[in-house]
Order: structure tokens, then C-alpha cells, then sequence
């Protein structure tokens, strides 16, 4: 696979940053009682999700998960506005009216975010097929973890993109539990990729813990989804640190697999291979101070932000309602 | 102006906008030319006019096609998909309900979703318990959703082409006992507002609040009932949701009575909302209780006698108007 550049590599480290100093402020703010709304934690897969939008152009349509924080913020969705939807305010990205597991922000792409497991795949394909029937060149990527490879819709969408060779990017975050389920518990196929061939569509599995592998896996899927060559399932193998939503017992993970994924930690790798770069450990610890004084700045915005006007709940519902 | 069928009406309607939006397009299981246009030919002809990338035919995937029509509408553009049968809208409710209806709400207004959903279903041919049943009512209690059903081909034309220029979901329910019904064509261009009923017939003893198919049967009822001296008015919704409250409401206070017909089941259908807002509403104006009439409450039978027996009947209307009319 191509070597990436040392500016890609900035982006990625910057944006696998952003995700990860979210994450970490966003669970300060749920243990320290300041705010308290359902918060799905994406500590160990910070890197996939920053790798994936790092590959997208910035017209590119993203559809995402409950744990979509990485791909929201990673895409580029103003601070401000993701914490105030985050937070129920009015100056959220949605009004308020989404909230942290439906945040919509077209401006960066970010379409749809869905509740709901597997639901994602058939959008994106929609998404995907505007852009085959109007020309328009973008790609869609759709996010999902492992445990929404089980669902119906994941084989209709998968088939359906294969069939009309759509431009679809799916990225399975195989983050090894599919909500309190373990993945040997729910799936008996060594891994996710392998179901691509069912649909005749080309399927790979790779590290999302190694920058050189998950960047340019998806980079390939991408451009390979603009050239009209169709959709590529692209699994990422990787570790969701923390229990299925903020707050959640994750008593059912074993020691060892703990001990595991705290091996395998996406954070300390990059930054090792950012340093093989000749990026210096005051360079990177700037860019993490940057992050951390736009993220207060946008926390502190969307606290004193208004509540959204509670005759926000006849809006919306149908245009003459708009 | 020339006779057109219910279908032809339809076709028509998708054609025009077609012809007028690049952004229109359908898919659906059997719709384009090589499956012959769909199984009941509403999208006849098309595939030649406008190519397969806007006649999509697609597998039988269900969740696969609303999905994808919820994607390209939040792209801008204006799908119309097919769900063959409306019992089949089980496979797919996620993306309907959770989706298509919820997304314009849920992002504060930015995405709205226009799709058409046309669907065909209806008691009376012998398809049984999975392919015959009217659903209208799982969707008239979702916020985001019309519905709409058209009695005959000008309405199916005009609501078809509304439903499309409609910027939020629409559940298009077609009778099959439709299809082939005639009328005089309105013409290119033809609209029928969403949210606007129609009083299919003036009378002034009894309003039936009803849609789609047995807006005929109550008809014919008025028809024969003027003959005794009972004068009925027949409401044809064919919005059913939202539906047009101040044509209904003004309909009962003119006439002070009321019977909701339609052909889904009678527990919890629509008849039961129309009857308790009226109740609610027109009060003072009632001489007695609405009455109701709907489906038997229990799965459309097949043999040919059991399902003329689940469905409400023309003696069964006569009854209940004569019964609120006290002429029992």
C-alpha cells in the first residue's frame, strides 16, 4: 500500500485528536454531573473514524451511527454547533431537536445519523444513487459497527450497491460487541469482510489500530467508488474501550480482552509513527492544546447557550409546519 | 377530453413530472420495461422515455428501496418507490417510520424527505390474508407522513401529481379494485391539493366520512337511498392524513349526523379518530352518536364468500344510516 504523505498524516493525527479530546471532555462533563444526556463513548476508535473522513473530499456524504462523535467531528462539523446539539440547545446543529444520537449537519456531509442498527446502509445507498443519477462526483461512506452486519437490511443494502456498482464506501467498525454482545457470541464467521464476496463485491479487513492500514484502505475504496468501479466493505478491526453508552456496565468484557485492546491502543501507535515522521513531541502536544482551547470555547458556548423555544415541537413535523 | 383508467391516470401523472424533474425517478420491484412495467403497468412505458437509472428495477428488498429512496431525497432529489403490496410495508416500517417521516423533525427542519411511496392493496380479489389488507391507519398515527388514497382516476391524477411536488413523505395507497375504473381525464398539469377533501355527493340527513374504494359503495348508497327520501352526503377524504378537519367538521354540522366507513379493520382505524374528534368538536350539532363501519377484526379471509363477509357491505351502510336516522 502507498506510503501517506506527512501532511496527510497531520490531518489524520489532528483529526484523530479532535475526536479523541471530545470523547475525553465529553465524559468529564457526565462524570462531573455538568450535563447529563445519553453520550455512546468512542475511546479506541478514534483513528478509524478520523482515517475515514481524512479520506473523503469535503462534499463527500457521510450516514453514521449512535457512536458516530468521530465521523461528526472528524468531518468537520463546527465545535459550537455539535455541542450545542449535543447539549438539547438551540444553537445545536438540529435545534435541539436530534440530540447526540441524530445529529445532522449537510453543510459538512453529515446526512443522516441513525438510532437505529443497520439502518444506515440503505440510506447511504440512496445517497449514493442521487449522485450516480445526477453526476455529481461524491462518494458516500456509512459507518457501522459489527453488530449491525446482522441485520436485514445490511444484505439489501450490500446487495443492492453491488447490483447498480453504486459509489458507496461501508466501513464496519468491528470494534468486537455488538451492544453487551461479544462478537464470537453473535457471529461465527472469522470476520465481516469475508461476506463481502456474497454480493460480488470486493470486502478487506484491516487494522483500524495502524494508521498505514486503515487510511489507505479506505482511501482505496474511495477512489475507487468515484472512478464508477462500485462499493468496497471495508472492516476495521478495533476496540471500543468503554461500555456500549456512557454509564453502562461493562462488567461482561473479560480482563483479558481488556488487557488486549489496551495493548492495542490506536493513540500511542500513532504517535509513535508520527514521531518516525520527524513531527517533534511539542509539535503534537501544540495541536492538542489547540483542540483542547477550541473544545472549552464550545463547551462553554453551548452551556450558555438558550434552550430551544418549546414551540419547537409543532415545528418541523411537515412543511406547513416549517 | 378523453376517458383514462385509474392506471392510466397514474402513469400519466409520473410521466409529466418526470418530463419535468431530472430529479424525479422510480424503483420498485418489476417497474421497468424489461418485467413489463410493473406488475399492475402503472410504470408502463416509462423505461422506454426515460432509461433504467429512472426506472429502477430492484431486488426484492424492501428496506433496501425505501432506504434508498430516503437517501436520494435527502440528496435533493424526488423519488417515487414502489411497494408492491401495502402488507409488504412490514418489511421495510424502520425506514418509513423511523426515517422517512422523522428526519425532517429530527434535524430541525434540514432534511426533509420527499418521497412518494405508492402502494396497492384491497379486499375483494382473493389474494388473502398478506396481500390484501388497508394499513392506512399505522401511518396516519406517524407525525411527517400524508397518506393518501385516490376513489377515482381524476383524483388519482391530480393527489399523484401533489404527492410528488409534496415536500415530505406520502404513503400513495391504490385500490386494485381501482385500476380500472374510467373517467374523463383532467388534463396535463392536473393537481389535487393534499389535505383537501372533496364532497363527493351534497345530502343533507347524514355525512359518511370515507376514501378510496368505498367512497363507491357509499354512492351508490346515497344513490339509492334518495329514493326513500334519505338524503346523504359522501366526504371522500383522499388525504386521510392529516386530513381536511373543516370540510368534515362543516359536513356534520350541516347534517348532524355521521358514519365513518372505511374498508381496514374497524378497531382503532381511522373511523375512530374521525369519530371521537367530531364527537369532541360538533357536539351540540349531533342528533346521535357517530357510527362506524370497517373490515371485520380479523385476517382478510380467501374463499370468495368469508371475504365478502369480512368486508362492510352496502346493507351494512344502509343499516347503520337508517339506525342513526331512527328509521329501523
Amino acid at each position: 500500500m502507498a506510503q501517506i504523505d506527512r501532511d496527510k498524516l497531520l490531518d489524520i493525527y489532528t483529526r484523530t485528536m479532535k475526536v479523541n479530546r471530545t470523547d475525553e471532555k465529553f465524559r468529564e462533563l457526565l462524570m462531573g454531573g455538568k450535563v447529563a444526556v445519553m453520550y455512546y463513548c468512542v475511546r479506541g476508535q478514534e483513528l478509524v473514524s478520523a482515517a475515514a473522513m481524512a479520506a473523503l473530499e469535503k462534499d463527500d456524504y457521510v450516514v453514521c451511527t449512535y457512536r458516530g462523535q468521530g465521523e461528526q467531528t472528524a468531518k468537520g462539523i463546527p465545535m459550537e454547533k455539535w455541542w450545542g446539539e449535543c447539549l438539547g440547545k438551540a444553537t445545536g446543529t438540529c435545534k435541539g431537536k436530534g440530540g447526540t444520537m441524530h445529529i445532522t449537519d449537510p453543510e459538512t456531509g453529515i446526512m443522516v445519523t441513525t438510532g437505529v442498527v443497520g439502518s444506515g446502509l440503505p440510506i447511504a445507498n440512496g445517497l449514493a444513487m442521487a449522485s450516480q443519477n445526477n453526476g455529481d462526483g461524491r462518494v458516500t461512506l456509512v459507518s457501522f459497527g459489527d453488530g449491525a452486519a446482522n441485520i436485514g437490511g445490511f444484505h439489501e443494502a450490500m446487495n443492492m450497491a453491488q447490483l447498480y456498482k453504486l459509489p458507496v464506501v461501508f466501513l464496519c467498525q468491528n470494534n468486537r460487541y455488538g451492544e453487551h454482545t461479544a462478537y464470537a457470541d453473535h457471529t461465527d464467521s472469522p470476520n465481516i469482510a469475508s461476506r463481502a464476496a456474497g454480493y460480488g463485491m470486493p470486502g478487506v479487513t484491516v487494522d483500524g489500530n495502524d494508521v498505514n492500514q486503515i487510511y489507505p484502505a479506505v482511501k482505496e475504496a474511495v477512489d475507487r467508488a468515484r472512478r464508477g468501479e462500485g462499493p468496497t466493505l471495508v472492516e476495521a478491526m478495533c476496540y471500543r474501550m468503554m461500555g456500549h453508552f456512557f454509564g453502562s456496565d461493562f462488567s461482561y468484557m473479560p480482563p483479558e480482552h481488556i488487557a488486549e485492546m489496551k495493548a492495542e491502543d490506536p493513540l500511542p501507535k500513532l504517535r509513535k509513527v508520527m514521531l518516525e515522521h520527524q513531527f517533534t513531541e511539542e509539535e503534537l502536544d501544540a495541536i492538542v492544546a489547540d483542540i483542547d482551547a477550541q473544545i472549552n470555547a464550545a463547551v462553554e458556548h453551548a452551556l450558555a447557550a438558550p434552550l430551544p423555544d418549546t414551540d419547537e415541537i409543532y415545528k418541523d413535523v411537515l412543511e406547513e409546519t416549517a | 377530453m378523453a376517458q383514462i383508467t385509474m392506471t392510466q391516470a397514474l402513469n400519466l401523472a409520473i410521466d409529466e413530472a418526470m418530463a419535468e424533474d431530472p430529479g424525479v425517478f422510480c424503483l420498485g420491484e418489476d417497474v421497468s420495461a424489461k418485467q413489463g412495467g410493473g406488475v399492475f403497468k402503472v410504470t408502463a412505458g416509462l423505461t422506454e422515455k426515460y432509461g433504467e437509472h429512472r426506472i429502477r428495477a430492484t431486488p426484492i428488498s424492501e428496506t433496501a428501496i425505501i432506504g434508498a429512496a430516503v437517501g436520494a431525497a435527502l440528496a435533493g432529489q424526488r423519488p417515487i418507490a414502489e411497494i408492491m403490496l401495502m402488507n409488504f410495508v412490514g418489511v421495510c416500517m424502520d425506514q418509513i417510520v423511523n426515517h422517512a417521516a422523522k428526519l425532517r423533525f429530527m434535524s430541525g427542519g434540514q432534511t426533509p424527505c420527499p418521497i412518494v411511496i405508492r402502494t396497492t392493496t384491497g379486499v375483494g380479489v382473493g389474494f388473502g390474508g398478506q396481500h390484501s389488507d388497508m394499513l392506512e391507519a399505522w401511518f396516519a398515527h406517524v407525525a411527517g407522513i400524508h397518506v393518501v388514497t385516490p376513489s377515482n382516476p381524476a383524483d388519482a391524477r391530480g393527489l399523484m401529481r401533489a404527492s410528488i411536488d409534496a415536500n415530505d413523505p406520502v404513503i400513495f395507497i391504490e385500490n386494485i379494485l381501482c385500476y380500472g375504473l374510467k373517467a374523463e381525464d383532467p388534463g396535463p398539469g392536473y393537481r389535487v391539493p393534499l389535505g383537501k377533501a372533496a364532497i363527493a355527493r351534497e345530502g343533507t340527513d347524514i355525512s359518511i366520512i370515507t376514501y378510496g374504494r368505498t367512497v363507491l359503495d357509499a354512492l351508490d348508497v346515497a344513490a339509492d337511498l334518495e329514493k326513500e327520501g334519505i338524503s346523504v352526503e359522501v366526504v371522500d377524504l383522499r388525504t386521510i392524513a392529516p386530513y381536511d378537519e373543516a370540510t368534515v367538521l362543516a359536513s356534520v354540522r350541516k347534517t348532524g349526523r355521521a358514519l365513518t366507513l372505511h374498508e381496514a379493520v374497524r378497531p382503532f382505524g381511522t373511523g375512530a379518530e374521525l369519530a371521537a374528534n367530531i364527537q369532541e368538536k360538533c357536539w351540540d350539532d349531533l342528533k346521535g352518536p357517530v357510527r362506524r363501519i370497517g373490515g371485520t377484526f380479523s385476517a382478510v379471509p380467501f374463499a370468495s364468500h368469508l371475504e365478502q363477509a369480512w368486508i362492510p357491505t352496502k346493507p351494512q351502510i344502509v343499516e347503520q344510516i337508517k339506525a342513526s336516522m331512527g328509521k329501523l
